[in-house]
């Protein structure tokens, strides 16, 4: 009786090594196989083709096609906020451990405040210490109906006290396909809107903050290109402050000066959507 | 011993012969394979690490017969650092483009007399430096470009501005520039500038380079160029020094 408990032991202990030998043996091949797919040519590991997690898809031309978005009324309702950096990524960081990812947070509370006495509705891409990646934070403003994108920065560098309006570079001209326009290139059909929005934003701006430019500027921003909507960075100087509350006493003023540029906007925006200039 | 344990102590050698059997020929055919990866990835890390190294040892060979000529290197302006101005440079400049492009960016890299006035950061280093057939060249700098930059807007581009009118005034050849971080193509430069595309570079001939970073002159001010750069190893060819 115990021989025969030993020998079924045995003879479990023997069906289970094969087949976990053949479960293995598996996963090898497929461990072996995965690398073998992507590893690239000797040499090319200087040069490895551009790809983003996002190629191939495609961004809803105006966001019109949104899904529960058709019934929203026309014209500029929505005022996407993105307070740039968070989570494990502070941003600038200045002395006193200022950090921008903290610095944006506040500010976009009060520019949340501004736009809402405006009459607008907004909608952030993060209201705690998280970092949603730059194709989460376009794809909040890509599902919105007649809404514009506003990043917000703090530098490390320039004049304390100054605040610059930025828009997307020139990017090549896309054909929408069947109401849809490349992700990678969503910002592109939205430029002339943007630098209207840039330069009415950093006007009022230039009111408040002397030094500041007159009119928008261009830069290659990321977080913007994908964005299928008006958008505008707007980075205020600076981290580098001797004291926290040179920040703090900003945002006020800033939060008044973009909630007026963009309650100027809004015409121009209802404009171009009934001239049919919007995609 | 008992008759009915020799029939299961038969049965029991049998199936541990088996097991054996198909370890042994799983290590056959596994082992082979895994040695031969093994072998190719440290061949290939190690032809990367020889040539960073050999990127860093060798300095950019200044030939004293290359005739000197005034290069425009730009860096922040005096005036205003919120936007960058040229400064005329004597530097012996070899007529290869690939060596020029080297030169002028190695003395970009070193700074300006005036350290506050440099864009990039004194610790970066340029890895390697190609020119593909139709015009793009591809920098390859080390991690600390992106990693001590200072972050924002607005120093992120006056970066990628300084080379790309650096280049644009000293080395016609060029079209495009990309950027690379230790032999990677990176998202963006340090959490802002794109880096995922090229750069223009002479794509305006004529234009003003006075004020770039302010100027709304999207050819002349490191407009991105998309769709991201894209090589086929096998049809273009790569010219390196």
């Amino acid at each position: 009786m115990l021989l025969d408990v030993g020998n079924s032991r045995l003879r479990f202990f023997a069906i289970g090594g094969i087949g976990l030998l053949v479960v293995g043996a598996a996963v090898m091949a497929f461990a072996l196989e995965t690398p073998s797919q992507t590893q690239q040519a000797p040499g090319a590991s200087t040069l490895p083709p551009a790809s983003t997690a996002t190629a191939g898809q495609t961004a809803p031309a105006g966001a019109g096609s949104a899904p529960g978005s058709q019934t929203a009324p026309s014209g500029l309702n929505i005022v996407v906020l993105d307070p740039a950096h968070g989570g494990t990524d502070p941003g600038a960081r200045g002395t006193g451990g200022i950090q921008e990812s903290e610095i944006t947070l506040e500010f976009a509370a009060q520019v949340r405040r501004g736009l809402e006495q405006q009459g607008l509705q907004v909608v952030e891409t993060r209201q705690g210490n998280d970092n949603p990646s730059f194709d989460d934070r376009s794809a909040i403003a890509n599902a919105q109906r007649g809404a514009v994108f506003i990043s917000l920065h703090i530098a490390s560098t320039g004049i304390p006290g100054t605040v610059r309006v930025y828009v997307n570079s020139d990017l090549p001209p896309v054909k929408t396909t069947n109401g849809f326009i490349p992700w990678d290139l969503a910002q592109a059909p939205f430029l002339g809107l943007s630098r209207k929005l840039g330069d009415l934003v950093q006007g009022m701006l230039t009111q408040q903050f002397k030094g500041s430019p007159d009119t928008a500027q261009t830069a290659t921003i990321r977080q913007l290109r994908t964005t299928a909507a008006p958008a505008i960075a707007v980075e205020v100087s600076s981290v580098v402050v001797n004291n926290r509350a040179d920040l703090d006493h900003m945002a006020p003023a800033v939060a008044d000066a973009i909630a007026r540029g963009v309650a100027a906007f809004k015409p121009l925006y209802a404009m171009a959507t009934t001239s049919g200039a919007l995609p | 011993m008992e008759p009915a344990a020799e029939p299961a102590r038969g049965r029991w050698k049998f199936w541990l012969t088996t097991l054996l059997v198909f370890a042994v020929i799983g290590a056959a055919i596994f082992a082979p394979i895994l040695r031969k990866r093994m072998t190719r990835a440290a061949r290939l890390q190690q032809q990367s690490e020889e040539q960073a190294r050999r990127e860093l040892i060798q300095p950019v060979p200044i030939n004293p017969s290359d005739p000197r000529v005034k290069a425009q290197l730009f860096w922040l302006s005096d005036a205003d650092s919120s936007i960058l101005a040229p400064v005329a440079v004597e530097l012996p400049l070899s007529s290869d483009p690939v060596l020029r492009s080297k030169q002028v960016l190695n003395t970009l890299l070193a700074g300006p007399v005036d350290v506050g006035l440099r864009t990039l950061p004194p610790d970066a280093v340029l890895l390697a430096f190609y020119v593909l057939s139709d015009g793009t060249a591809i920098a390859d700098f080390s991690e600390a470009l992106a990693t001590s930059i200072p972050s924002g807007i607005q120093s992120e581009q006056l970066a990628v501005d300084s080379m790309t009118h650096t280049l644009e005034a000293n080395v016609p050849q060029l079209k495009r520039l990309k950027i690379l971080i230790h032999g990677q193509e990176v998202e963006t430069l340090g959490g802002h500038v794109d880096l995922t595309g090229t750069f223009a570079v002479n794509a305006g001939a004529g234009q003003s380079l006075a004020n770039p970073a302010t100027t709304p002159a999207p050819a002349k001010t490191g407009a991105l160029v998309v769709p991201p750069l894209t090589v086929t190893f096998g049809t273009v060819k790569l010219t390196q020094r």
